[in-house]
């Protein structure tokens, strides 16, 4: 059976609606104040682990069209990557106004002098860059680009298992499960031979990264 | 020995803390409403971490605390910044690692705790090593509620009305020897009650049991204290029932819960997070906001008090904890940067 236009319609409704429910409950455990004695932090692991949850359901469509040959599967992936940039801002701008609540200051003093907020930070831009660019028109005039760019979500689920190891201080299973999650996925894509193609074009990202920061200086 | 309560305390009126009935009916109407329920299932990790993978659903009836005479002891509360944390926090965001890693897990996980028939043996280098059970610990000493500023490491931080009594008492009273520089300190260990110490991993990489220590001149310095209680109840198991250290210029790990053995040594002893991270956790642990933790500032702290999610302050973290004046000078040859 093959996924016709209108199923993939119902399908996106579906997937919309995983994205949004959990914001509701989070909502609604702080409303009652049953997120804990303290909700910020309730919120801020809330809203990384719902980005990451994203991110590994992102990375998890392709396979899944692929073995099930569904080809029309893979235009839900910016969808749901659209909803990792979502939870991603909630993340960030909770660490910004309710944990530290707007000190200008201090936000950069953490970004800058804690590794784990460095790495989470840099995954936050690249990730923002390819929300701005999922736009159709903007795709397009990128050409061979765009697919370069948009290969750094690789780069972003490395960085992001990094953050998130890092940030605990010692409970270790949950973080290092997305870490085994995110290398079986990577893997199923070194399995299909692209390994050599990933690796240069995430090598050759680094190096556009670099040249233009060198000319930028 | 009722005594009224006086100065700091008329600040706070009753309705400042929400009554435990009420609390708990919030979480019973949300689990009618299947909210929980569901919400839990799409969010498990979320919602409190890996343990609740282990953890059945049904939840254990809540441990009961008992009301505890005791006088109140206001000499302290100059030093206080900032009102009383209300209680149903105190007891809802706790760091047990016995219990499960996330802040939540110790209060789900934690009500069935056996806390009678309880053993705390004091021996070491003691002229009469003791051993008191349970209800020794509510009543050799004359009971003392205390307020104290207390830290977290991970910068959040409480303010909690403690009922017990000071440790130096305890220490008077076995009578500690020549050779004794160190006190030592452990806690249960009881992997069928505590899940955390079945296995390492479950229980944050800590190699159980918890242990904790002091120089002597810490421990005997009068702010160290053993707590039996909080907010005029006997503590609830989530934090560190039946007894507790606490001291609370040092962060929040120094304060070592359910407390089994007292020992009293001539050297330094192992204690359990610089074991984990020698780097991030020192022995003295003294509250500094000069010296960061490897992996974030400790020069503020969230406060965590009454009100709800948009009242959240953070506040500037002060040396020691606000009690400079008084323990300062414990260290005051000592560089606090190397010996953190």
């Amino acid at each position: 059976m093959r996924l016709t236009s209108r199923s993939l319609f119902w399908l996106k409704c579906v997937f919309h609606l995983i994205g949004l429910v959990p914001i509701g409950y989070l909502l609604l455990k702080v409303m009652t104040d049953n997120a804990g004695g303290d909700p910020v932090q309730y919120i801020i692991h809330f809203t990384g682990i719902g980005a990451l949850n994203a991110l590994i359901a992102t990375l998890l469509i392709s396979p899944i069209a692929k073995h099930f040959k569904q080809g029309l599967l893979l235009q839900t992936r910016r969808l749901v990557g659209l909803y990792v940039f979502a939870y991603a801002s909630l993340h960030v701008l909770a660490f910004f106004s309710l944990d530290l609540l707007f000190a200008w200051s201090l936000f950069f003093d953490e970004v800058l002098k804690r590794p784990y907020i460095l790495v989470g930070a840099a995954a936050y831009i690249l990730l923002a860059s390819l929300a701005v660019t999922s736009l159709n028109s903007i795709r397009r005039k990128m050409g061979r680009k765009w697919q370069v760019l948009h290969n750094g979500v690789y780069l972003i689920g490395i960085l992001a298992v990094i953050h998130f190891y890092w940030s605990v201080k010692s409970e270790i299973i949950e973080p290092s499960l997305y870490i085994l999650a995110l290398v079986i996925l990577l893997g199923l894509r070194f399995k299909q031979g692209k390994a050599k193609s990933i690796t240069s074009k995430l090598l050759k990202l680094f190096m556009f990264s670099t040249k233009r920061k060198q000319s930028s200086n | 020995m009722n005594i009224k309560k006086t100065a700091a305390w008329d600040k706070f009126k009753d309705s400042d803390i929400t009554p435990e009935e009420v609390y708990r009916d919030r979480r019973r109407i949300l689990k009618q409403m299947g909210f929980v329920g569901a919400g839990a299932l799409l969010s498990s990790h979320a919602n409190a971490g890996v343990f609740d993978l282990f953890s059945d659903d049904k939840k254990k009836a809540a441990f009961l605390t008992q009301t505890l005479p005791f006088a109140k002891q206001a000499q302290y509360d100059h030093l206080l910044y900032g009102s009383l944390t209300p209680e149903s926090k105190i007891i809802s965001h706790n760091n047990f690692y016995e219990f499960g890693t996330s802040k939540t897990d110790p209060e789900e996980n934690a009500q069935g705790l056996k806390v009678d028939p309880w053993k705390l043996v004091i021996d070491g280098e003691v002229d009469n090593p003791m051993t008191l059970d349970y209800d020794d610990l509510l009543k050799l000493f004359p009971l003392q509620e205390r307020a104290y500023n207390f830290r977290c490491v991970e910068a959040w931080s409480m303010v909690i009305p403690w009922v017990g009594f000071s440790l130096a008492s305890l220490l008077k009273k076995v009578g500690v020897n020549s050779n004794a520089k160190y006190v030592a300190f452990e806690t249960l260990y009881d992997p069928e009650q505590m899940p955390g110490q079945r296995s390492r991993y479950a229980g944050g990489g800590i190699n159980y049991p918890y242990v904790e220590g002091l120089t002597l001149a810490e421990a005997m310095n009068d702010l160290t204290f053993m707590s039996v209680g909080l907010y005029g109840k006997t503590l609830p198991p989530q934090n560190g029932a039946p007894i507790r250290l606490v001291v609370p210029w040092k962060y929040g790990f120094k304060s070592i819960k359910s407390v089994v053995r007292i020992r009293l040594t001539d050297k330094q002893p192992p204690t359990s997070w610089n074991q984990l991270a020698a780097s991030e956790y020192g022995f003295y642990a003294n509250v500094n906001p000069d010296v960061d933790h490897p992996r974030w500032s400790q020069a503020s702290e969230r406060r965590i008090a009454e009100g709800g999610l948009f009242s959240a302050k953070r506040i500037p973290t002060l040396p020691f904890n606000g009690y400079g004046d008084i323990v300062a000078d414990l260290y005051k040859d000592m560089d606090l940067k190397k010996f953190y």
